[in-house]
C-alpha cells in the first residue's frame, strides 16, 4: 500500500546483530500491482480508520493494510486508550484476540553447520518486521471487531524489551483476561492492570516463555526429526525436489 | 486445595446474599462454610479434560475457575517448525469434531498470501464439506444436550445421525474426523461417483433428525425447565468476552461471518438465513443450533444444485513458499469465530501463526456465567456452550 507513511528504517533490536537497512514493511506487497490491489480497504473500513484517526490519530505510529484489513501500530502508552476508543467510539464491541509476536529470527542450534533441527523450514536470518513495522523485538497485537457495523481492525504496539510492560485491556474488554494470561506465559509480557497473571496452559512451575523464538522446540532437540533420513525420490519422480509435503530444504543434504 | 480466584468483573447479584436461605434450613450454628468441588478433569459434560474448580455454598456456586491446559499441545509453536502443507494435519486436531472447517481459514490465509485462488468447484466442495462438518458437530450436540439433562436416548440418536454425515465426509476425503483434504490451491480429490445423490438423501435424514430432536428434546417440558432462563449471557458482555458463533447469536446478536465478514468460500452466492434468539439462555443456544443445522442442510442442497464442473486445483508451485506478508482470515466455524493470523517471511513455513479458536473465548466467560447458579445447572450451561477441549487448549 502506498499510504504507509513511516518508511523510515526502524532501529533494529539492540541484541540482534543486524545493521543493514531493514526493508520497509510492505515492500513485498507493492511489487505486484497487476490487478486491483488486494490490500485496498473497502469504504466501511476506510470510515473506521478515518474515525479512529479523528479520535486518536496522534497515537498511530505507522499503518498498513493487509488484505482489506487495517493494521495500526500505536504508541505503547496509548494501548489502552485505543481499546477504549475502539469500544466506545467505534462500536468495536467484540474482542477477537490479544497476542504477541517475537520478531527475532530463531537462533540456529550451534551455528549454521551444526545438525540441529534440519527439518524445520529455514527462515531468513535477518530481522524484518511485518505490516506497520516495529521498533524492537516484541510486539503485542490484538484484533477487535464490531458485531453491528461488521468492521474490525488489528492494533499493534511495540513492547519494551527491558520492562516488557503492556497496558492491560481487561478493564475495557473482559475477555482480554485469558488472552493476556496466555500472552504473559508464552512471551513474558507483563500486563499492567491485569487482575491476576497466572499460568493458563502451562504448569505453575514452568520456566521460560515457549513462544519466544529463542526457546527451542525441546522435542526436536531431544530427538531429531526422523523425516530427513528416509527421504528418497518418489517412484517415477526424476527431479531432485521430491518434497511432496515433507520438509526437505534445498541444500539440507549437501 | 487452595485456589486463589482472580477478582472478576462485577456481578450484579452477590451470591453470598443467598446465604440466609441455607441458614434458614440448617440453623445458623451449623458450619455452612464453602465447599470446593472439582469438576473434572474427566467429566462427561466437558468433551475432553477440563477441570472446573467450583466453590460452593450449599447448592449454589460462589465462584468457578476453569483450569485448562490439560490438553495443551502448543500448536502455535509446532507450526513454526513445519511447512505449510504439513500444518493442516495439525490444525485438524484443534476442533476435532469439525476438522474440515479448521483447515479452511488457514489454507485461505496461505492462498491469499500466495495470490492463488482455488477454482470454483474446489470452493464449492470446500463449502459443502464445511457445512457438513457443521451439521455433524451440531447433530451430536443436539443429542448430547439431552444427555446432560438426564435423557439418555437423544444422545444415541445424535451419534447415530452424525454417522451418516461422517460417512459422507469419509467417502469424499478418506477420513472420518481428520480429513486433511484441503490443499493450497484447491482440494485433494474430486467427489466420488454417486456422492451428490447420497448427500441429498442424507440431508433428508438430517431434516428428519432435526424434527426428532425438536420434538424429543426442545419440546420436552423437563428440558425446558432445566434450560430456560439458565445461564443467560448478555449480548454486550458476551461480545466483550469474545463469545462468538451460535452462543452469541443466541443472545440476540445478529452477526454471522458467513454473511457479515469478509466474503469467503461461496457463501456470497448462497441464500441463507442467520438465526438469532433473544433470550441468551441455555435453551436459546440449543434452539439456535437446531435452526442452524436445518439451515446448513438447506445450504448443502443449494450448493449441490449450483456446483459447477471444472478443475479442483489451481496451478501451484511444486515447493510451496509463501511470500513475505501477513494475513488474517476468519471463518464462522461450528463453534464460533475461528481465525488465523499468519505471518510469513517468505519461507516454506510460517514465521508465526496466531490461532484464534472459538471455544477458548467461549469458555472464558465461565467464571462470570457460573456465579450464583445451582450445581445441576453448571452441567447444562457447560453443555449448552458446546466447547471442544482441543479448541480451548490448542
Amino acid at each position: 500500500m502506498s499510504d504507509v507513511s513511516g518508511t523510515s528504517t526502524p532501529e533494529p533490536a539492540a541484541d540482534a546483530a543486524v545493521d543493514e537497512e531493514v526493508e520497509p514493511a510492505v515492500a513485498a506487497e507493492v511489487t505486484e500491482e497487476v490487478a486491483p490491489d488486494p490490500h485496498a480497504l473497502d469504504a466501511r473500513h476506510e470510515e473506521l480508520v478515518a474515525r479512529f484517526d479523528a479520535e486518536l490519530g496522534e497515537a498511530v505510529l505507522d499503518r498498513a493494510n493487509v488484505f482489506g484489513m487495517p493494521v495500526l501500530r500505536l504508541r505503547r502508552i496509548d494501548w489502552r486508550a485505543a481499546a477504549e476508543v475502539a469500544k466506545g467510539a467505534l462500536d468495536c464491541d467484540y474482542l477477537s484476540f490479544v497476542s504477541g509476536i517475537d520478531w527475532m529470527p530463531a537462533p540456529k542450534e550451534g551455528g549454521d553447520d551444526a545438525g540441529g533441527d534440519t527439518s524445520a523450514p529455514v527462515q531468513p536470518s535477518e530481522v524484518s518486521y511485518g505490516a506497520a513495522g516495529s521498533e524492537g523485538r516484541f510486539q503485542v497485537f490484538a484484533r477487535v471487531q464490531s458485531t453491528t457495523r461488521h468492521w474490525g481492525f488489528t492494533l499493534k504496539a511495540d513492547v519494551d524489551e527491558e520492562s516488557l510492560l503492556v497496558q492491560s485491556w481487561v478493564p475495557v474488554y473482559a475477555g482480554a483476561d485469558w488472552h493476556e494470561r496466555e500472552c504473559w506465559e508464552m512471551f513474558g509480557f507483563v500486563f499492567d492492570g491485569h487482575p491476576a497473571l497466572r499460568h493458563l496452559y502451562l504448569p505453575t512451575e514452568f520456566e521460560g516463555h515457549p513462544l519466544r523464538k529463542d526457546y527451542p522446540l525441546l522435542s526436536r532437540v531431544v530427538k531429531p526429526w526422523p523425516g530427513l533420513v528416509d527421504v528418497e525420490p518418489m517412484p517415477g519422480d526424476g527431479d531432485d525436489s521430491s518434497a511432496d509435503g515433507s520438509a526437505v530444504e534445498e541444500g539440507a543434504t549437501a | 486445595m487452595s485456589t486463589t480466584n482472580p477478582p472478576l468483573p462485577e456481578f450484579d447479584i452477590d451470591p453470598r446474599a443467598f446465604r440466609h436461605l441455607a441458614d434458614a434450613q440448617v440453623g445458623v450454628e451449623l458450619d455452612t462454610g464453602d465447599m470446593i468441588l472439582n469438576l473434572g478433569p474427566q467429566h462427561p459434560a466437558t468433551h475432553g479434560t477440563l477441570r472446573l474448580v467450583v466453590r460452593l455454598d450449599g447448592e449454589r456456586v460462589i465462584s468457578a475457575d476453569p483450569l485448562i491446559g490439560y490438553m495443551h499441545r502448543g500448536y502455535e509453536k509446532l507450526v513454526e517448525f513445519r511447512t505449510y502443507p504439513q500444518i493442516t494435519t495439525l490444525i485438524n486436531r484443534i476442533d476435532w469434531l469439525s476438522s474440515f472447517a479448521n483447515e479452511v481459514p488457514f489454507i485461505d490465509a496461505a492462498e491469499q498470501l500466495m495470490g492463488i485462488q482455488a477454482p470454483p468447484r474446489a470452493q464449492y466442495i470446500r463449502t459443502i464439506l464445511t457445512e457438513l462438518s457443521r451439521i455433524a458437530t451440531f447433530i451430536l450436540f443436539l443429542g448430547e444436550m439431552g444427555l446432560q439433562v438426564g435423557a439418555l436416548t437423544p444422545a444415541f440418536y445424535g451419534f447415530r445421525d452424525r454417522e451418516h454425515v461422517l460417512n459422507l465426509i469419509e467417502a469424499a476425503s478418506g477420513g472420518r474426523f481428520h480429513p486433511n483434504f484441503n490443499r493450497i490451491g484447491g482440494i485433494k480429490d474430486d467427489l466420488p461417483w454417486g456422492w451428490v445423490n447420497e448427500t441429498r438423501r442424507v440431508m433428508k435424514l438430517m431434516f428428519d433428525a432435526c424434527d426428532t430432536f425438536e420434538d424429543l428434546v426442545a419440546g420436552n417440558e423437563i428440558f425446558e425447565a432445566r434450560t430456560r432462563s439458565i445461564g443467560i449471557i448478555p449480548a454486550e458482555l458476551g461480545a466483550a468476552y469474545g463469545v462468538s458463533g451460535s452462543n452469541l447469536r443466541a443472545s440476540g446478536v445478529d452477526w454471522d461471518l458467513r454473511r457479515d465478514g469478509k466474503p469467503y468460500l461461496v457463501y456470497p452466492d448462497l441464500d441463507f438465513k442467520v438465526w438469532t434468539h433473544r433470550d441468551g439462555d441455555s435453551f436459546a443456544r440449543y434452539w439456535v443450533r437446531l435452526q442452524e443445522t436445518r439451515e446448513s442442510c438447506r445450504m448443502v442442497l443449494q450448493m449441490l444444485d449450483q456446483m459447477p464442473a471444472g478443475p479442483i486445483m489451481a496451478k501451484v508451485p511444486r515447493i510451496i513458499k509463501v511470500p513475505e506478508g501477513e494475513a488474517w482470515t476468519e471463518t464462522e466455524n461450528p463453534l464460533g469465530q475461528m481465525g488465523y493470523y499468519v505471518v510469513s517471511k517468505g519461507a516454506t513455513g510460517p514465521f508465526r501463526v496466531k490461532i484464534r479458536s472459538a471455544s477458548f473465548s467461549n469458555v472464558s466467560i465461565l467464571p462470570w456465567l457460573l456465579r450464583g447458579v445451582f450445581v445441576p445447572d453448571v452441567i447444562t450451561i457447560l453443555a449448552s456452550l458446546y466447547f471442544i477441549l482441543g479448541d480451548i487448549d490448542r
